[in-house]
């Protein structure tokens, strides 16, 4: 269970606007992640560890860098909601263990609103609004991946229960 | 199953797979570039505790983005790649030749192969009848240990394309249409699927700037079926081309899209999203302070033909700076043979060596506060090249060229 205020964004959010590029040469994302949506006021004047994201449509697109979801990890984002996220920030954010929380209504929530999520029953609490949204459910093989916390300790932790042996290549587990 | 399904199938092994289905495929090449493999190499390395990636043959290396360097940081980035790349004995390490996208036609990906990149434009190669996609630096840490990856077998969305092409009108401007139409999201988890007539009479230098705009739309896949014009490509490039694999009877799209390009006139996407698109009449007249020629969108050797006719023998405005920046050391050489190159510097532009350059606020050409870009590149998203202030547009080379030469937007069906 989370329960945080939200900082909210618009539709289409870039993996530009999340990490600009100037930052990415930069050597670890602990150096990146202050520059994590430098131009947006909502996140750099409101922001605290533990809040949670929230964008409308398409949250993620643009470029591949996962440097986008791995600084919003670094700096404590405890969820990204939204009602549709772009393909490879969704499965860079689940490899990296950020909980990602779909939802069509996604546009009904406000900066600053105080949200309660409950990914097991698949329900979002607005307590400030005081009302209740359906979460789209991950799909079993990403929620698994998400409950391990990420693709590297999914194929460890497989790799674990064949201690001793050569490690199983992701289709055979 | 469609060609897609089928290219999967092949790789998962499997005889056949549907949509939806979850599947492990075997990569032909997995490439990554610098703007995220130092973060692949940290999960391979640390996480992963990886020792030998899986081929030394296919994982390919490519710097691009910050080359040549302009800081200390992006220098270090590059260091620690090219020791990754050595200690691995990678066989392909490529630094400061060409654009990442470019360079995987030109030297590997082939018709029904399965490619992944770090790298969101990683679409590019289904303009050769190659499945590729763009994943992010974990999963290509994964990949380089496993040699596979899993993927969702997409629903398709075929295109179909009529028409003859109009004088002015390109690949670059139908890939603007189709955005604004599907937009960004429109295509998410989907495979874009291109055919018809007006595909057909394409070269597959235009072909390539379609596909590589296939994610603007958030498309998993772009692809064409490959023809005789793939098979001189790939002839010309000294590769070998297998036989087509081509639909089945009950091949499956979600939905289809027609399109004629017979009334298709010049199209702008302006600032902050690609899926922002109007005619060119819109914008005609507007202001522009700094003009790009490049990138893996439109960068190639007849990218650079026609804005070079269209530059011969006059000089850009002086309102305006001017950037040309070939997508390959290949194009600049086969550019510099024809007199292209002296055609650009005659006009007053700039020619910097290939790779990202303005495309990606990684080197040079960054605008600043204010001030508007119109470039070839296929993002314009705030802040991509330089202030977040500034305003990027996107267009053909043809629209740039032209625009060019007057300091502001303008229709290049009336200078050609
Ligand atoms: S040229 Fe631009 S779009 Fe292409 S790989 Fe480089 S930064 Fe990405």
């Amino acid at each position: 269970m989370i329960k945080a205020k939200t900082i909210k964004f618009g539709d289409n959010v870039d993996t530009d606007q999340i990490i600009p590029a100037q930052y990415l040469s930069l050597s670890t994302i602990q150096q990146i992640a202050p520059h994590t949506f430098e131009f947006h006021g909502n996140f750099a004047n409101d922001f605290k560890p533990g809040d949670i994201i929230c964008g409308n449509d398409n949250f993620g697109c643009g470029s591949s860098r996962e440097q986008a979801p791995a600084v919003l990890q670094e700096r404590g984002v405890s969820a990204v909601i939204a009602r549709s996220f772009a393909r490879i920030f969704y499965r860079n954010a689940i490899n990296i263990g950020l909980l990602l929380v779909e939802c069509e209504k996604a546009d009904e929530i406000r900066h600053g609103d105080v949200l309660e999520i409950d990914p097991q029953k698949g329900v979002i609490r607005n307590i400030t609004t005081d009302c209740n949204l359906e979460i789209t459910p991950l799909p079993p093989f990403m929620q698994e991946i998400l409950n391990c916390g990420g693709i590297v300790k999914y194929i460890d932790n497989r790799r674990g229960q064949y201690d001793g042996l050569e490690c199983k290549s992701i289709s055979e587990i | 199953m469609n060609a897609i399904e089928k290219i999967i199938a092949a790789h998962a092994g499997l005889k056949t797979v549907k949509p939806g289905q979850i599947v492990d495929v075997n990569l032909d090449y997995v490439m990554a570039n610098d703007a995220t493999t130092t973060l692949s190499i940290d999960v391979f390395q640390k996480e992963l505790k990886g020792e030998r990636v899986f081929d030394r043959e296919k994982v390919v290396l490519v710097m691009d983005h910050y080359t040549p360097c302009c800081s200390v940081d992006a220098a270090e980035t590059h260091k620690k790649m090219r020791q990754f790349g050595r200690d691995q004995e990678l066989s392909y390490i490529y630094d400061g030749v060409g654009v990442c996208h470019q360079l995987m036609l030109e030297h590997h990906a082939k018709p029904g192969d399965f490619i992944i990149g770090a790298d969101s434009h990683t679409c590019t190669y289904g303009a050769i009848g190659a499945l590729s996609t763009g994943m992010g630096s974990t999963d290509v840490a994964v990949a380089w240990m496993e040699g596979k990856v899993w993927i969702k077998v997409p629903f398709a969305i075929k295109i179909r394309v009529s028409g003859k092409w109009p004088k002015g009108v390109y690949s670059k401007d139908l890939a603007l249409k189709v955005i604004g139409d599907l937009t960004a999201k429109g295509a998410t988890y989907k495979a874009l699927v291109f055919e018809g007539e007006a595909i057909r009479d394409m070269t597959v230098s235009e072909r390539v700037t379609l596909c590589n705009m296939g994610i603007e739309a958030g498309a998993k896949f772009a692809y064409m079926q490959p023809d005789e014009k793939v098979k001189t490509f790939m002839k010309d490039m000294g590769r070998e081309y297998d036989p087509v694999i081509e639909d089945d009877d009950d091949a499956s799209y979600e939905w289809i899209l027609t399109y004629d390009v017979e009334n298709l006139e010049p199209q702008i996407a302006y600032p902050n999203s690609v899926d922002q698109v109007k005619s060119l009449s819109d914008f005609e007249g507007l202001e522009i302070d700094e003009v790009f020629l490049g990138a893996c969108t439109n960068g190639r050797f007849e990218d650079l033909e026609i804005a070079a006719a269209i530059l011969k023998g006059k000089k850009i405005s002086d309102k305006v700076r001017m950037l040309v920046t070939p997508v390959s050391n290949a194009v600049y050489m086969k550019a510099m043979e024809r007199g292209l190159i002296g055609t650009f510097i005659e006009s007053g532009a700039m020619v910097s060596p290939p790779g990202c350059s303005a495309c990606f606020g990684g080197t040079i050409g960054l605008i600043g506060p204010g001030e508007r870009l119109l470039t070839t590149a296929n993002r314009n998203f705030k802040g991509r090249v330089g202030s977040p202030d500034g305003e990027i547009y996107l267009a053909s080379p043809a629209t740039a060229a032209a625009s060019a030469l007057y300091g502001k937007i303008t229709d290049p069906r009336k200078v050609i």
